[in-house]
């Protein structure tokens, strides 16, 4: 029988609870240190599905700035964060955009999309 | 081509040389090892116009300062800059600086220098409530001014260049080579052949008398810090706020700038390394306690930079202008305070050694006035502003927020030379401000890589290795 | 497409607000919805929006919305009423000065220089981020030291990078969220280095932006001096004893080309400063009163350029009030005079509103000068209420109802906050 603890900062408010999450067998046991009921669902959800929201920005042609601020439309598992930025280096759009303007359909097949947060109209880019 | 001269030398006194010398009919040329001019010991200057009382007789600095004083009056007009008389006062913050100041006004009496008056206590209090209680007695000067160094080499520089100055920047000189009876000097770029070298390469003077053959002196630098306070200040006070000078210093200065903003410095810390400008907490705090101890109303919150720069002091402390045994070859040298009020004065002492040396100096007969750069969009009237507008939309977008910058002016300043982001900032004032660049550095970035058709990473702050951005990985650089 | 092109400007207009960021869309929709039938917003930025364009993270409109946005998308939502309330927008227009009697001299390529004249004026003209020059940081004076602002605007507006290897100063959110964005980008983030004991920004952000990326997190430990002649080479940096004096002894030099300064905002004040408002010397923007007027009638005041907010919605919360009161103020709608003035007291900073009135209730922003745990809330013999925690990075907003202010006779009242009976200090809790 192997128990382990994984810690975890609780991002929930200023107090920062450390978290500990206690495995016995791959089976969680115990999660202790939160002072909230917030704080014990975060890290359930921290450690069995982390998911981070991805947002960043895409090249933009002719448009008023050079570059173009998207969103995934939910949070992706964590171990995908990177990828997804990783596969939006290579996007180039062009304005004009509108916000919610769909840049990448179901990224990466995660079942989500990457879109536009904002219009963009046409420019010089700088 | 053969120049009838060269200068070494684009600081202030280089300006003022190129100004003085393309006057007359000959080929003249400026060499600077950076990519602008003013980059130096000069861009640190603090701007003051001595009163002409500071600097001993018999010494060239003291002969030269009060020459110097009464020629920027004049050649601020000419060239369109700034010059404003604020007068100065120095304060005697004890019984036993009295007869200092007393020192100082029979100084100036014996120069000619007119209106220099012994204040009490309650005159100077009167005047100016901010200054400290602890103030005994203070010297009243009417002469002395301030203007903006950088705003003079460049208006200096830009006059010299419509006049037929050649100009060769980013040139390190590397040697001098006396060949028959001219001189090559030699750089990275190239070598330039000239009858006469003017030696006016500030701290790197020695070093260029040497390559001449004539290395009989030595520069020093001995370092000042300054510190740059916020607009808010403005009125604290009306003069620059002198303490009683002592030998190695005049001592940390309260300063109304040109621009409203309090400058508060120098510090004086002899340094080895020639490019020793780095600002410390000790320098800081000094110029700071300095500068409280004359207006104690000054607070450490209001500084928005803080800099330093390096006198060029030569071995005997005084300047060191003339001829050497090197024929043709003319020493501009040890250019320490008063450098900046001297430097019309020295251009005149050393066009009248050229005549000596025999270099004919005929006159132009027409000679190239340029626009008042002083005529600042922020400075004028609504309706001269409003007339400007009109003329060009550009006069009314802003760049820079704090200083109320043009777009127009931006651009001029990009056309007359500035090729850096610092070149912009010291020909226009964008980017000093309190908020130090953080609106219109990106901006300024902007319509410089517009004007010169590249992209922004290519820009620097100050040319050499100051790089300001880099491009995205993914595109190419 | 919403558009902010600048439409046909009037001479004289109702409300004229000086900002497009978050505080000025919120106020001038208060405004009109107050009844002002001409409402003008002047922003100098080329487009409407204000800084919450450049931040493209999430974390706005969980207060206003019930969703978390990104600051493109709320700023993109307030636009769009702004639109359908009618209100005039101009850009890339810088306004030069605003006078007391509600004149204001405008300039921009497309308008030229002009002056205009308002029936109120509301100043909502955001903050600046603090320089190297505040902090007094020794060294050349190299390329290569931006304000994290700035830092942002290269990299998601500007399509460039600042550099290739960054140290980051300061720990609040827009130093965390740069890190991220730097690491996402290709710049290796050496650390991020706070002078406090504490982190300044959410525990979200210290997790997301810096665990996330293994960004180590330097307590404690602050920059000391840069070096480099022409581009930044490198950072001295050292711990700091418990009066924030570097420990020169265990100083280490590390190398960089990068150092983004992540040091605090203060309020924008050139307009303020121009109409010789009272000033609140620890907030550094104008005193306000209940309805967001400043000392000087008829021009109010709201958003960042009165205090630092943590929370964008709190921003316009408070400048949908001033909004409102500009508004009111055109048809003689005027409050009873404040008849409170705050004072803050033991570990209260500062306080906006500056003055109150005991007849409706209104909502307080506090800050503090350090951590409590368990803790309590006191306004003066009317109002106690226990907090589960202060720190000095968060505002403490409090709601004070006329139930509890109708029993003050009105004068000073002053602010405290304190340890409860028995529970833990700062030290304890850290």
């Amino acid at each position: 029988m192997t128990s382990t603890i994984t810690t975890y900062l609780c991002i929930g408010c200023p107090l920062g609870c450390r978290l500990e999450v206690e495995e016995e067998d791959a089976q969680i046991v115990a999660v202790r240190g939160f002072s909230c009921k917030r704080g014990e669902e975060y890290a359930l959800q921290e450690h069995t599905d982390p998911r981070r929201m991805v947002t960043t920005t895409v090249a933009i042609t002719n448009g008023r700035w050079a570059r173009l601020p998207v969103k995934t439309t939910a949070a992706v598992p964590k171990e995908h964060e990177r990828a997804v930025y990783a596969a939006l280096r290579s996007v180039v759009m062009r304005a004009p955009i509108r916000l919610g303007d769909v840049v990448v359909g179901n990224i990466r097949g995660l079942g989500v999309d990457v879109v536009a947060t904002r219009d963009m109209s046409e420019g010089d880019g700088v | 081509m053969r120049y009838d001269v060269a200068i070494v030398g684009g600081g202030v006194v280089g300006c003022a040389l190129a100004y003085a010398l393309t006057r007359y009919q000959l080929n003249t040329l400026l060499i600077e090892k950076a990519c602008d001019v003013g980059f130096g010991t000069s861009k640190a200057n603090s701007g003051v116009i001595h009163g002409g009382h500071h600097s001993r007789a018999g010494t060239l600095r003291g002969d030269l300062e009060w020459a110097g004083n009464r020629q920027w009056l004049l050649l601020c007009r000419d060239l369109g800059i700034g010059f404003r008389q604020v007068g100065e006062l120095m304060l005697a913050l004890s019984d036993a600086d009295v007869p200092v100041l007393e020192e100082y006004k029979r100084q100036g009496d014996a120069r000619g220098v007119p209106g220099l008056t012994l204040w009490d206590r309650q005159q100077v209090r009167d005047d100016t409530p901010s200054i400290t209680e602890d103030m005994v007695a203070a010297l009243y000067a009417p002469t002395t001014a301030v203007i903006n160094p950088y705003e003079a080499c460049f208006a200096l520089f830009d006059h010299a260049r419509a006049n037929g100055l050649r100009v060769a920047l980013d040139h390190a000189v590397t040697g001098i080579a006396a060949v028959q009876d001219s001189w090559v000097v030699q750089t990275q770029g190239g070598d330039f052949e000239a009858d006469f070298v003017l030696n006016a390469a500030g701290l790197y003077a020695d070093e260029v008398a040497a390559m001449a053959g004539v290395g009989t002196f030595d520069i020093h630098p001995r370092k000042g810090e300054e510190l740059l306070l916020d607009k808010r200040l403005e009125g604290i006070v009306r003069h620059i706020i002198f303490p009683c000078p002592t030998p190695i210093s005049k001592g940390i200065l309260v300063i109304p700038t040109l621009d409203g903003t309090i400058m508060i410095g120098p510090s004086a810390q002899e340094v080895t390394a020639k490019d020793e400008v780095t600002t410390t907490m000790e320098g800081g705090s000094e110029v700071f306690a300095g500068a409280q101890r004359l207006v104690p109303g000054i607070q450490m919150r209001d500084c928005i930079a803080e800099f330093a720069g390096l006198r060029a002091i030569a071995d005997g402390d005084d300047f060191i202008i003339g001829t050497t045994v090197a024929h043709g070859f003319v020493n501009v040298a040890g250019i320490q305070s008063p450098g900046l009020t001297a430097a019309p004065a020295i251009a005149e002492r050393v066009c009248a050694i050229l005549r000596d040396e025999g270099l004919a100096l005929r006159p132009k007969t027409t000679f190239v006035s340029l626009p008042a750069v002083r005529a600042r969009f922020a400075g004028l009237t609504t309706e001269e502003q409003a007339r400007l507008s009109a003329q060009d939309a550009r006069y009314s977008h802003i760049i820079c927020r704090c200083e109320g910058i043009s777009e127009r002016e931006i651009i001029d300043a990009i056309r007359a030379g500035g090729n850096t982001l610092d070149g912009i900032k010291f020909r226009t004032r964008a980017g000093m401000g309190r908020c130090q660049g953080a609106f219109c550095a990106w901006r300024c970035m902007a319509l410089l890589a517009q004007e010169r058709q590249t992209p922004l990473h290519t820009l620097t702050k100050r040319g050499g290795g100051s790089w300001l951005v880099c491009a995205r990985p993914e595109e190419p650089s | 497409m919403i558009s902010d092109k600048p439409h046909h400007l009037r001479q004289q207009y109702d409300v004229v607000v000086t900002g497009a960021g978050p505080a000025g869309m919120a106020a001038a929709i208060g405004a009109s919805e107050a009844g002002a039938a001409h409402v003008l917003i002047i922003d100098r930025e080329r487009e409407a929006g204000g800084i919450l364009q450049q931040c493209i993270h999430q974390g706005f409109g969980m207060h206003h919305f019930g969703e978390e946005l990104t600051g493109p998308e709320y700023a993109q939502r307030f636009l769009a009423q702004v639109e359908a309330h009618g209100i005039d927008i101009i850009t890339d227009t810088f306004v030069d000065v605003a006078r007391s009697d509600k004149t204001l001299k405008l300039m921009s390529a497309h308008e030229g220089v002009r002056v205009i004249s308002a029936g109120a004026v509301v100043l909502a003209t955001g903050a600046r981020e603090r320089t190297r020059g505040a902090i007094r940081l020794p060294g050349t004076r190299p390329s290569g030291i931006y304000t994290a602002g700035v830092a942002q605007r290269f990299v998601n507006m500007l399509g460039c990078l600042p550099g290739t290897r960054a140290v980051i100063l300061g720990s609040g959110d827009i130093g965390l969220i740069m890190a991220r964005r730097l690491a996402l980008e290709g710049v290796e983030v050496v650390g991020v280095y706070e002078i406090m004991p504490h982190p300044n920004g959410l525990n979200r952000n210290i997790v997301h932006c810096l665990h996330d990326f293994d960004i180590p997190l330097h307590l404690s430990t602050t920059v000391v001096e840069v070096h480099g002649r022409d581009r930044l080479e490198s950072v001295t940096v050292a711990p700091v004893d418990d009066q924030r004096v570097p420990i020169m002894a265990q100083a280490a030099q590390i190398p960089c080309d990068t150092l983004l300064l992540a040091i605090g905002l203060i309020p924008e004040r050139e307009l303020a400063d121009g109409l010789r408002l009272r000033m609140d010397t620890v907030t550094g923007g104008p005193l306000v009163s209940s309805t967001m007027e400043t000392s000087q009638d008829g021009i109010y005041a709201c958003g960042n350029g009165v205090h630092i907010h943590d929370l964008v919605d709190f921003v316009t919360q408070e400048s949908l009030l001033a909004g409102h009161s500009a508004g009111d103020s055109l048809f003689g709608r005027r409050p009873p005079v404040d008849n409170v003035r705050m004072i803050p007291g033991e570990n209260v900073v500062s306080c906006v509103p500056h003055t109150i009135s005991t007849d409706r209730e209104h909502t307080v922003y506090l800050r503090v000068r350090r951590a409590l745990d368990k803790c309590a809330i006191r306004f003066g013999e009317i109002y106690e209420k226990k907090l589960r925690y202060v720190f000095p990075a968060e505002t403490v907003t409090v709601r004070l109802t006329p139930r509890f202010l109708a029993r003050f006779p009105g004068g000073a009242l002053r602010i405290d906050i304190l340890p409860r009976q028995g529970a833990r200090g700062d030290e304890e809790a850290a």
